[in-house]
């Protein structure tokens, strides 16, 4: 939904030919095969792994098929509070995302179509990030707030913060990446929306004597809920998964770490497979299930 | 697969075509003879199954039943391009990315038939576009378009050319031009012509056969004027023109005609001119052969006369003044006059008698919806 | 009566100030690809120089993870592009009953952290045998290139008349002359966009890499492990010359696009 901005013209609604079924399967089957083997596999596998238990060797890195729940029980346990700071982290950032997005995707999509050529200049702009390395942009936040440099040394010397004090390392520092790094994907969709958004239809409601925050609250808001659903699907989702921004050497500390992180130690340094994968298919159902309610809200054709 | 061209029109013949789509049945019984060389409208309102017909005709759907014959051969199984058929779409389905004469190069390039550039530059200088050659379909305006397609089509000399409401989109004085032109045509060429459309106008206007399509099958089909003059349905009467039509049962029979009886009126048609002879029948005549009377008319045996009732309604439109007359125990009567003099020659309100000749009275095989019997 | 209303130029302030909020960090970048710093951490600035760009691959490793990562952003492009077309195409044009959950499946993979994945695919191919090295990494970039490249061409294949092919088959072009004379070309500027959306994506891509490369150097890894002890200007050149590159091809596609529809315009 939120690619299609990278359509090059509006999509119409055609009449879809009931063609014959040979051509489908040839056309789907490779695609979905792949998916199937390399996708829907690994998740099959994930489970399995979070329920095997230590081999009997009791050599390091080695477990055998079983039906261990209490792994999950000891996921629960030991990583809730990363649990609920990827969450805290997600929601937040999300919402501020939108909030940062809604009004640039709103001058983009809807005052600035009387001017296509300076539009489009603008969505590249706004997808101009994407095209440095992630993990750059993310190095030049920490350079930029890193004690010694200037806004830090601003900071200090108007005695808002005391130099004991730093912005790196701390929640608000990895929130401020996670939410920079995943801007684009709240723009894009929202962008989407407001792009094919009538605007005859704010002229309707002044005409019908709303006020422009009621005009905004009952007409323009509620038509531009599904850029706003998938945006918000679009960014929590891998935020909930990132542990890069947390990191120690880019933006987070010890005190920061998240689901990610825990899924990454536990993976390739204690090789606790079943507990990472335990962890990562928690995480999953999680998404799932906010998924599920997104379909079951609006179907599945705009989901694509 | 080699493809049979012939250097002038084929003949089409559908044969028992049904088809069936989920939910509803498009086309049932269509029977169907083009012959070779013809000009053949297929005319109906929208839904009735006339662009079925033409896209089963061109290959693009396949029926559910029955066959397709072109030149007396059978191609029902043949894909598009196997048939030796064109089509000129409703929305000229033009090639954006080529230019308008790689567009109508394209049916030649892909029959790999020699000086492909040449033929296609001669049939756009047919349609008087081979100035625009090397634009774009989107730098041309829909009249231009149109003629485009039509070029395309008609440089693969195919032996059937299909045509599916290619004027629709024009407006009225660009219409009325291009009817002429494809006539022309068509005449020249010596192509058969099988033309999709809802303008009953169009439809007299340019073909040499006429067939009207209700409900997936075709109702009535002959010449124009046969069509025109004698309706056999109620359906045809209505969609053909406008009609006044009468229900009734038949009161008297003689060696050459029946009346029925309606509202205390007897009304005649010709025996040779009525499709049913038996039991309750409805009975029409066009509205331009009926005159009205400001007193009752003393005419003889070989006219209906009816009355007296108010004028109800008087339109102007120009060439003519349309009367609408309530007359008690009868209905509407529509009576259509010629101007012929400047001042209006009847005021609203009036009373007069409606007179028409028998000859041109003519009798349905149906009757219209809401008469039928108990 | 003209009122000047401030509301007016709230919006368009608050864009343009959005916008180089936006682009700082990537204007931090490409200053620090210039600083002459001799010092293993670019965080001090020292000087004005060219000599980065112009030794891009003095230090050991950088160069040959870009190109690692050049070829594997071109190989799971192509494969992801042919595979997701066909699917495109497939979900547009015809009519099949489940609809519903291909859509569905088709989405998961945009919506699966990239950790789940990585864990997943590590864990897949660990479970068959197969060593972790190129071949994994590009069948991993694949399954989440799959659904954008998907998206993007589903879009376009969703604005082409289908009565565009029935005229080729009309005018004698059989299945196949009709696809790769009309269908492809009319598609073409949506696998384009597709195309190098997957790469985008495949050349940036850190985490599921991460988790199934084995010894192959990426350049996202590269940087990853570099940061801990300093990220040499050299990265920076790298990542400053990709974001040109790519930044030229776009404005050059849509440039092109504006001056050949002016051209249609002329009637």
């Amino acid at each position: 939904m939120a690619f299609a901005a990278f359509g090059s013209a509006p999509a119409k609604e055609h009449k879809t030919p009931t063609k014959s079924g040979k051509i489908v399967l040839a056309l789907l089957m490779p695609g979905l095969v792949y998916l199937g083997l390399f996708f829907f596999t690994p998740l099959m596998s994930l489970i399995v792994t979070s329920l095997e238990v230590p081999a009997a060797s009791g050599a390091i890195g080695e477990y055998e098929y079983g039906f261990a729940w209490q792994n999950y029980v000891t996921v629960v346990t030991d990583y809730m509070p990363q649990i609920l700071r990827s969450f805290y982290y997600a929601t937040v950032a999300t919402l501020i995302a939108l909030l940062f997005s809604y009004p640039l995707a709103y001058f983009i999509g809807v005052k600035l179509r009387s001017r296509p050529m300076l539009q489009r200049m603008m969505l590249v702009l706004v997808i101009a990030p994407f095209f440095i390395s992630f993990l750059l942009r993310t190095i030049a936040w920490k350079q930029i707030f890193s004690d010694g440099g200037a806004i830090m040394q601003f900071v200090y010397s108007t005695g808002l913060m005391s130099t004991s004090d730093h912005f790196l390392g701390t929640d608000a520092a990895v929130i401020f990446g996670l939410t920079y790094n995943f801007i684009p994907f709240m723009t894009l969709p929202l962008f989407t929306t407001l792009e094919r958004f009538d605007v005859r239809l704010l002229e309707a409601g002044s005409d019908l004597y709303a006020s422009p925050a009621a005009v905004f609250r009952k007409v323009t808001l509620p038509l531009s809920m599904p850029g706003i659903i998938s945006g918000t699907l679009l960014v929590f989702i891998p935020i909930a998964g990132d542990y890069v921004n947390a990191s120690q050497n880019f933006l987070g500390s010890s005190k920061t770490s998240m689901i990610g992180t825990m899924v990454d130690a536990d993976f390739l340094q204690t090789q606790d497979y079943p507990l990472a994968s335990a962890l990562s298919v928690l995480l999953m159902a999680v998404i799932v299930v906010l998924v599920s309610v997104y379909v079951r809200r609006s179907g599945t054709d705009d989901l694509l | 697969m080699a493809i049979d061209f012939k250097p002038s029109g084929a003949d089409l013949e559908l044969v028992n075509v049904r088809k069936d789509f989920p939910g509803f049945t498009a086309l049932q019984d269509m029977d169907l003879h083009i012959p070779a060389g013809e000009f053949f409208a297929l005319l109906g309102p929208s839904g009735c199954g006339k662009t079925t017909t033409l896209r089963i005709v061109a290959g693009l759907e396949e029926p559910t039943a029955g066959q397709v014959l072109i030149g007396g051969k059978d191609v029902t199984a043949s894909k598009p391009h196997e048939r030796p058929v064109n089509t000129v779409f409703q929305s000229y389905a033009l090639f954006p990315h080529m230019t308008i004469l790689e567009n109508v190069a394209f049916g030649l390039r892909q029959r790999k038939i020699e000086e492909p550039v040449k033929k296609a530059m001669d049939a756009l200088n047919l349609v008087e576009l081979g100035y625009a050659a090397e634009r774009r379909p989107q730098q041309l305006s829909g009249g231009q378009q149109q003629r485009v397609a039509l070029a395309r089509a008609l440089v693969n000399r195919p032996a059937l050319l299909l045509l599916d409401e290619p004027l629709g989109a024009l407006d009225l004085k660009l219409r009325r031009q291009m009817q002429i032109e494809l006539k022309a045509i068509q005449m020249e060429v010596g192509l058969t012509f099988l033309h999709v459309t809802h303008d009953q106008e169009e439809a007299m206007d340019m073909a040499d056969t006429v067939a009207v399509m209700n409900k997936g099958h075709i109702e009535q089909m002959g010449a124009p004027e046969a069509l025109y003059e004698r309706p056999k349905t109620a359906f045809v009467s209505k969609f053909l023109g406008q009609s006044n039509l009468f229900v009734g049962s038949i009161v008297d029979s003689s060696a050459s005609s029946l009346s029925i009886e309606v509202g205390g009126h007897k009304i005649t048609v010709p025996k040779d001119r009525a499709e049913k002879q038996t039991g309750k029948i409805c009975i029409g005549v066009r509205p331009e052969k009926t005159t009205f009377h400001r007193t009752k008319p003393n005419l003889g045996s070989d006219h209906v006369v009816v009355g007296p009732g108010e004028i109800t309604d008087i339109r102007f439109t120009g060439v003519s003044n349309q009367y609408l007359i309530d007359i008690p125990n009868v209905g509407d009567v529509t009576v259509f006059a010629q101007n012929v003099g400047i001042s209006p020659v009847i005021e609203l309100g009036e009373n007069v008698w409606v007179s028409w000749k028998v000859e041109h009275s003519f009798g349905l095989s149906d009757l219209p919806v809401g008469n039928e019997d108990e | 009566m003209k009122r000047f209303s401030v509301s007016k130029l709230t919006l368009p302030m608050y864009s343009a100030l959005a916008m180089v909020f936006l682009l700082i960090p990537i204007v931090y970048t490409i200053a620090f690809s210039f600083n002459d710093s001799t010092k293993r951490t670019n965080t001090e600035w020292q000087g004005f120089t060219f000599d980065k760009w112009l030794g891009v691959c003095a230090k050991p490793d950088i160069c040959e993870s870009l190109g690692n990562s050049l070829f594997i952003g071109a190989v799971s492009t192509l494969i992801a592009t042919v595979l997701g077309t066909a699917l495109a195409i497939g979900l547009v044009r015809y009519r099949y009953r489940a609809r519903g959950a291909v859509n569905l499946a088709l989405f998961l993979p945009m919506a699966t952290p990239e950790i789940v994945l990585g864990a997943g695919l590590a864990g897949l191919f660990f479970n068959a045998g197969v060593g972790a090295g190129m071949t994994t990494v590009i069948i991993s970039h694949v399954v989440f290139c799959l659904s954008f490249v998907v998206v993007t061409v589903k879009a376009r294949v969703q604005t082409l008349d289908p009565v565009l092919e029935e005229a080729g088959r009309d005018l004698y072009a059989n299945p196949n002359q009709v696809f790769w004379k009309i269908t492809f070309p009319l598609l073409l500027p949506g696998i384009v966009s597709a195309a190098l959306l997957s790469f985008s994506l495949s050349f940036d891509d850190f985490i599921i890499t991460y988790f199934n490369s084995g010894s192959v150097e990426t350049f996202p890894k590269y940087i990853y492990v570099a940061a801990a002890r300093g990220v040499p200007a050299e990265a920076n050149v790298i990542a400053s010359a990709v974001f040109i590159a790519t930044i030229l091809l776009v404005l050059v596609a849509q440039i092109n696009g504006a001056i050949k529809r002016k051209r249609l315009l002329k009637k």
